[in-house]
């Protein structure tokens, strides 16, 4: 159990997905403009990031492990997750047609998301285990969703402020995910 | 002839797909911690990206419209598996240095995004060029964020230290420090007029994956 907690630590707050391992960066630059948007995003990659870690350990355990496939993972990971946001989609626009409407467009940016597959990959670089590699998964998509929204956040308040012309636009965006990076090298002391 | 230099000048320095498409940027940010870094990961995303560029070219009447996106996929992740092997085996230092960042290639936009923009449309040598133009522009890219970050971060350039008494800066090769570097870089590109499509960044779905995201949305407008 302490294991489990430990690995949640230590891949939304140490590894933070975004801010350290710089994984998500498009959509976290691209997204994070208003919180309401940025908060529907997180809950979607953390929908897909779940089921995706799942479904990629259980394939790598059961599939491509067994049968020395080893070196097809990546291209069957980033098949498995194109076709799992297409499946949530689907799912969610029968089911739960309000999710549907506050997510859907940002269901389809996330097959891009190399945060998807670089937690798949990384989970068997790790040697994690089924229960694990979903723990990790939950851990980073907490870790996305924290940090685009303190992003997000951040970029509501300095809308107004009057930023120097060079630097609007990306420049100052940038320069806040320095901040928060710096902020969250400080979690480091955690592992 | 004109038009495939064309290309060439287009990937480096007006389209950049780094510093004026603002595409690329998990790499970007992550392997530029020393020039070295930056061009091995700049040399292998320009091999995989010319290569998968003439494929999907020599392709684009075979492949039918709605699977297309897939079927890209499918090819670039070929390609970069391809590469990762060779490179085991080949460079094991760099292998170990750029680790999931080369699997990651697979979802650069850059890649994807020129299929879907170019390759899909035009002949494969100009597809090549194009590949080739644009593989240039992200090396480079690479290699002056990671310069920067290891002359001040590390002191030294291609590990060459440089001479006399310099205290390295530790905060340059750490993660804020890859965030810094690329502001600086392009508020200084905007200072000096060179107009990047930064802005274009907080736009959503056209903005980053400028290419790729536009083209699942247009998936996204067929599905509903």
């Amino acid at each position: 159990m302490s294991s489990l907690i430990m690995i949640i630590v230590t891949t939304a707050l140490v590894n933070n997905v975004v801010l350290s391992q710089f994984l998500g960066i498009c959509s976290f630059l691209g997204v994070s403009q208003q919180k309401k948007a940025s908060l529907s995003l997180g809950l979607a990659v953390t929908a897909v990031l779940a089921v995706a870690s799942l479904v990629a350990a259980l394939l790598y355990q059961f599939v491509l492990a067994p049968l020395g496939l080893d070196y097809l993972k990546t291209i069957v990971f980033i098949l498995v997750i194109a076709a799992l946001v297409q499946m949530v989609e689907m799912f969610l626009k029968k089911n739960a047609h309000a999710i549907y409407q506050s997510l859907g467009i940002y269901l389809p940016l996330i097959t891009t998301n190399c945060a998807v597959l670089g937690v798949a990959l990384t989970n068997v670089q790790n040697e994690y285990t089924i229960l694990e590699s979903v723990v990790a998964g939950l851990g980073t998509a907490i870790g996305y969703t924290v940090a685009i929204v303190l992003l997000a956040e951040i970029r509501e308040h300095i809308d107004e402020e009057a930023i120097p012309a060079p630097f609007r636009g990306a420049p100052i965006v940038l320069l806040c995910a320095t901040l928060m990076a710096m902020a969250f090298m400080g979690f480091g002391g955690l592992s | 002839m004109k038009a495939y230099w064309e290309r060439i000048y287009n990937g480096i320095i007006k389209e950049n797909p780094a510093f004026i498409l603002m595409l690329g940027m998990c790499p970007t940010l992550a392997v530029t911690t020393s020039a070295i870094n930056g061009l091995g990961m700049g040399l292998s995303s320009l091999v995989v990206l010319a290569i998968s560029n003439v494929v999907i070219s020599l392709l684009r009447k075979v492949i039918p419209d709605e699977v297309r996106l897939p079927a890209f996929i499918v090819i670039v992740a070929s390609f970069v598996t391809v590469v990762e092997l060779l490179m085991e085996a080949y460079m094991e230092s760099l292998y170990a240095s750029l680790g999931i960042y080369i699997p990651l290639i697979v979802v650069n936009c850059i890649i994807l995004g020129r299929a879907e923009a170019y390759a899909s449309k035009n002949p494969p040598l100009l597809s090549l060029f194009d590949g080739l133009g644009m593989g240039l522009g992200f090396t480079i890219a690479l290699v002056i964020v990671g310069s920067i970050r290891e002359l001040l971060g590390a002191g030294s350039i291609f590990g060459i230290a440089l001479p006399g008494n310099f205290e390295p800066i530790a905060f340059f090769v750490r993660a804020p420090g890859a965030f810094l570097v690329l502001a600086v870089v392009v508020a200084i590109m905007n200072a000096i007029g060179i107009k990047t499509r930064a802005n274009k960044v907080v736009e959503g779905c056209d903005g980053c994956c400028a290419k790729c995201g536009s083209s699942s949305c247009d998936k996204k407008e067929a599905n509903v």
